[in-house]
């Protein structure tokens, strides 16, 4: 009975421990940044902004979800800014020059990314080419290709059901109902891990931390819902994000593929000496990069209503910065697409308050580098004091 | 008159005395042969000697020609006339064989190197060392004996006095060993004392002039060649009392669950067998050990058989009476086989990732459905086996890095005991961790053995290997030369065999 005692008591300290600072620090950021622009811009804060710039980082967060498994697993994708400008350009042409249903286009799309992507992942897999040049190679070979494709010229989108993929808003009720589902489902959720480990004879965390958990998280799909709907409604961009971000973590974090990628990264000859097929799931991750590619390609043209040569251009930069920037570590084995996201909304955040105070563009230039290699430096800082 | 001497050497790690009062001396002209089991403390004597570890981190004195000597790092040594040639060559690839031998020391006017200059020495010294090749060869284009001679000329164009060679013929064949024989032979006469580190007899015997043997860090005796024999060297090397007392119960061993037949391995790289006509059978509920020294395929051998090794195999395999062809880790875990691996940091474990997925990751399919983890499962299991091996850790999500050495290896362990093996194998099991967890393990092996598990011990420790096995294996050079029982096997038969003494 006494031992049983012991096993609880040490099961229970990581629910507390495990509440993880870095995560904190960068939302602490995230807010500072926006309280910092909030005050030196009234309209910063405003709901029609914050819309704006949850549309604006949907491309960006897109990117970075697959790009977090990615630079988990130890490799870097640096075509995807060219996959969307390819892939939004083989969307237009399906839907402009083909006149395809949308329903077409939108799968058509899809499969050109995932090929891409499966190709490119094959190289570095199978043929062992580093990801560092099979997709430099890409981001050259797909900018090409999609010059080639569109002869140099922009692409209409005259579909207004492909136009709302990336400029509709949901209706205010809609947002309403789901937001009552997203809480319903928290609690629901909550309630049954609590269920379940109590069946296994674990030990549960105490009811008011997870109904604190519960509240405090509600509270702030309420308050999105309800500064959206202010404006125009929860834009159809961030539904993507939202879904995909779900879906990549639960992959992330609940699937035996995401497990054996976060070990691939940790130590890849110990991954291969428990018997992972390193190689598969390699080509996997590439596949995932290039679909996500299709699909932030999808949003981006629906929103700019056209595919231009330079769409995507420095996207896969953006992309790997936001995961950086979110807690991901360039040496594999770490890193959180929760965190991604928000490293999607601190580079985009920075973009959107600078323009807004009228800054020239290259000060954004050099502000967004300085905060990258910033938060590497207090990133590698922080662990060395761990460390001592 | 002595080239060196080395007098009362104490060098101290935490919790060991690696070197205990070693005194060491050569003289001028002198091949004089080192020789000790792994870990008897040659290696960091050398280190002592090379400068590796500087004066003040060790007592005791150094004299070169009688002059005591202090260095502070390698540079000093090898100022001294110190030159050493390490198992691992140290030659930069992709430069010419005349850029190697005088790296950091080109020949140079006004910051410039004169290459003339520099091929020109670099041909006279490699006339030395009777290597016929241009010094504007590269060295990736030459075979691991003739870069060996490449070194030896490099150190003798440092002017060295005191050759130290480690292990220089494991990796040679058969016609470079004679080679390297004859210029050693050469260097003998021109007046340079060589210190000659080996584990292979018949070399000891036909080129040292003297040989000291090291044991458990104490310098045991230095003998003649004239006076001493094969039999004497090995006893002394191995002359421990066997004061340690292991939990070996006389087991009767059911059927054979491994039979491995005419096997054997080639390098991963090199046109070589690392394996050659492996005969092995390992039956249900034994432990079978396998003896030998480092270096000598054992390694390899265990990889290959788990499906983790680069070079191709020959040969058969079977399992349960059944062949099997093992060609990933996922058909030799499907087939039953685990491996626990030897250098657990590197290869064992994911050391940022949890106990509980590290615990889980070699049977993840078994906790999952439809590829989804059951945590709670995993919780389960991983709980089970931190009671079961009384692993000491603060919780199932503390980071495996961590964690104790033992307790980093009783992970390792329950990674392999969760997948369920009919045939575990465990390479250094017990390398660097503490006692207490030592007999946890020998008394894990044994519960296994009794539950039915085949049992192979990779060990360099002979106490453990006498002490836990069944029937022991001895591995030289890649071949199993020798198959003892628990009765018959001593340290001596055993070292002799290991060592191709007669």
């Amino acid at each position: 009975m006494e031992a049983k005692a012991v096993v609880h008591e040490r099961q229970r300290k990581p629910l507390f421990g495990k509440i993880d600072i870095r995560a904190y620090t960068m939302i602490g950021a995230l807010v500072a940044i926006w309280i910092f622009f909030g005050f030196l811009n009234d309209t910063f804060l405003s709901a029609r902004n914050l819309s704006n710039l949850f549309t604006q980082m949907s491309v960006t967060a897109i990117l970075a979800i697959g790009m977090v498994l990615v630079i988990v697993a130890g490799h870097i994708d640096l075509s995807v800014g060219s996959i969307v400008g390819f892939t939004g350009g083989i969307a237009a042409i399906l839907s402009n020059w083909m006149g395809l249903p949308t329903g077409l286009v939108i799968i058509g799309t899809l499969v050109a990314g995932a090929l891409i992507g499966m190709l490119q992942g094959w190289l570095v897999a199978y043929r062992a080419i580093p990801a560092f040049i099979v997709t430099l190679g890409g981001m050259m070979i797909f900018r090409g290709a999609l010059m080639g494709i569109t002869k140099s010229t922009t692409i209409p989108i005259s579909d207004p059901n492909f136009i709302a993929l990336g400029s509709a808003y949901f209706t205010n009720s809609f947002g309403l109902i789901l937001a009552v589902i997203a809480i319903g489902a928290l609690v629901v959720a909550t309630w049954k891990k609590r269920k379940s480990r109590q069946q296994y004879g674990f030990s549960v965390a105490p009811l008011s931390l997870d109904l604190l958990k519960v509240v405090a998280i509600s509270a702030l799909i309420v308050l999105f819902v309800f500064t959206m709907n202010s404006y125009k409604g929860i834009p159809f961009p961030i539904i993507f994000v939202i879904a995909l971000a779900l879906i990549f973590t639960f992959i992330a974090t609940k699937t035996t593929f995401g497990r054996h990628v976060y070990a691939i990264g940790g130590n890849s000859e110990a991954a291969r000496l428990s018997g992972i097929n390193i190689q598969r799931h390699t080509m996997m991750l590439f596949v995932f990069t290039g679909l996500l590619s299709a699909i932030a390609a999808l949003v981006l043209t629906a929103r700019l209503s056209s595919a231009t040569i330079s769409a995507g251009q420095m996207y896969e930069l953006d992309a790997v910065a936001a995961c950086v920037i979110g807690g991901t570590s360039l040496m594999g084995g770490s890193g959180t697409i929760v965190g991604a996201i928000i490293g999607a909304m601190v580079m985009t955040s920075l973009d959107n308050g600078m323009s807004l105070l009228g800054m020239e563009t290259f000060w954004q230039y050099i502000v967004k580098g300085s905060i990258l290699i910033l938060a590497v430096w207090m990133d590698i800082a922080s662990r060395k004091k761990q460390t001592h | 008159m002595y080239a060196l001497e080395m007098i009362e050497i104490t060098k101290e790690f935490p919790g060991v005395k690696a070197l205990n009062r070693v005194s060491f001396k050569v003289k001028k002209g002198e091949i004089h042969a080192l020789c000790g089991e792994n870990g008897a403390g040659k290696s960091t004597l050398m280190k002592v000697l090379s400068g590796l570890y500087p004066v003040g981190t060790y007592s005791g004195e150094i004299r070169i020609d009688g002059q005591p000597m202090e260095f502070r790092n390698i540079v000093d040594a090898e100022k001294a006339g110190i030159a050493i040639i390490h198992q691992e060559l140290a030659l930069v690839k992709e430069m010419t064989v005349g850029e190697n031998i005088f790296l950091g020391r080109e020949p140079k006017k006004f910051g410039v190197i004169q290459w003339d200059e520099l091929y020109y020495e670099a041909a006279k010294w490699l006339e030395k060392v009777g290597l016929n090749i241009s010094p504007q060869t590269k060295i990736h284009s030459l075979g691991i004996g003739q870069q060996q001679l490449v070194e030896i000329a490099k150190a003798l164009s440092k002017e060295a006095k005191i050759l130290i060679l480690d292990e220089p013929t494991a990796a040679l064949t058969e016609s470079e060993v004679e080679i390297l024989m004859g210029i050693l032979e050469q260097l003998r006469k021109q007046g340079v004392a060589c210190i000659y580190i080996s584990h292979k007899m018949p070399e000891v015997f036909r080129l040292a002039d003297s040989i000291t043997v090291l044991r458990d860090g104490k310098s045991i005796a230095t003998l003649s060649r004239a006076e001493t024999n094969e039999d004497q060297v090995v006893s002394l090397m191995v002359g421990r009392e066997l004061t340690e007392r292991y939990p070996y119960v006389k087991r009767t061993p059911q059927e054979v669950v491994l039979e491995v037949k005419n096997y054997s391995v080639w390098h991963k790289d090199k046109p070589m067998k690392v394996n050659q006509n492996i005969q092995l059978t390992v039956r249900k509920g034994e432990i079978v050990g396998i003896a030998g020294l480092m270096g000598s395929g054992r390694t390899e051998l265990a990889m290959s058989l788990f499906g983790a090794y680069e070079g191709k195999a020959e040969g058969e395999v079977w399992i349960e009476g059944k062949q099997v062809h093992i060609r990933s880790v996922q058909d030799a875990i499907r087939a039953g086989i685990a491996l626990v691996t030897e250098d657990r940091k590197r290869l064992g474990l994911v050391l940022g990732m949890d106990v509980k997925n590290n615990t889980t990751l070699a049977s993840l399919a078994a906790i999952s459905k439809w590829k989804v983890i059951n945590q709670n499962e995993e919780l389960k299991w991983s709980q089970k086996y931190v009671d079961e091996l009384k692993t000491k850790t603060a919780s199932l999500e503390t980071p495996v890095g961590t964690l104790s050495g033992g307790n980093q290896q009783k992970v390792v362990l329950a990674k392999w005991l969760m997948a369920k093996p009919k045939i575990l194998i465990l390479d250094e099991p017990t390398r660097g961790i503490d006692v207490g967890a030592k007999y946890e393990i020998y008394h894990l092996m044994n519960k296994l053995a009794e539950e039915g598990v085949a049992i192979i011990m990779i060990s360099s420790e002979l106490p453990e290997i006498l002490g836990m096995s069944d029937r022991i294996y001895v591995m030289r050079e890649g071949q199993l030369v020798k198959e003892l029982t628990h009765e018959e096997a001593t340290q001596e038969n055993i070292m002799m065999a290991a060592t191709g003494g007669k």
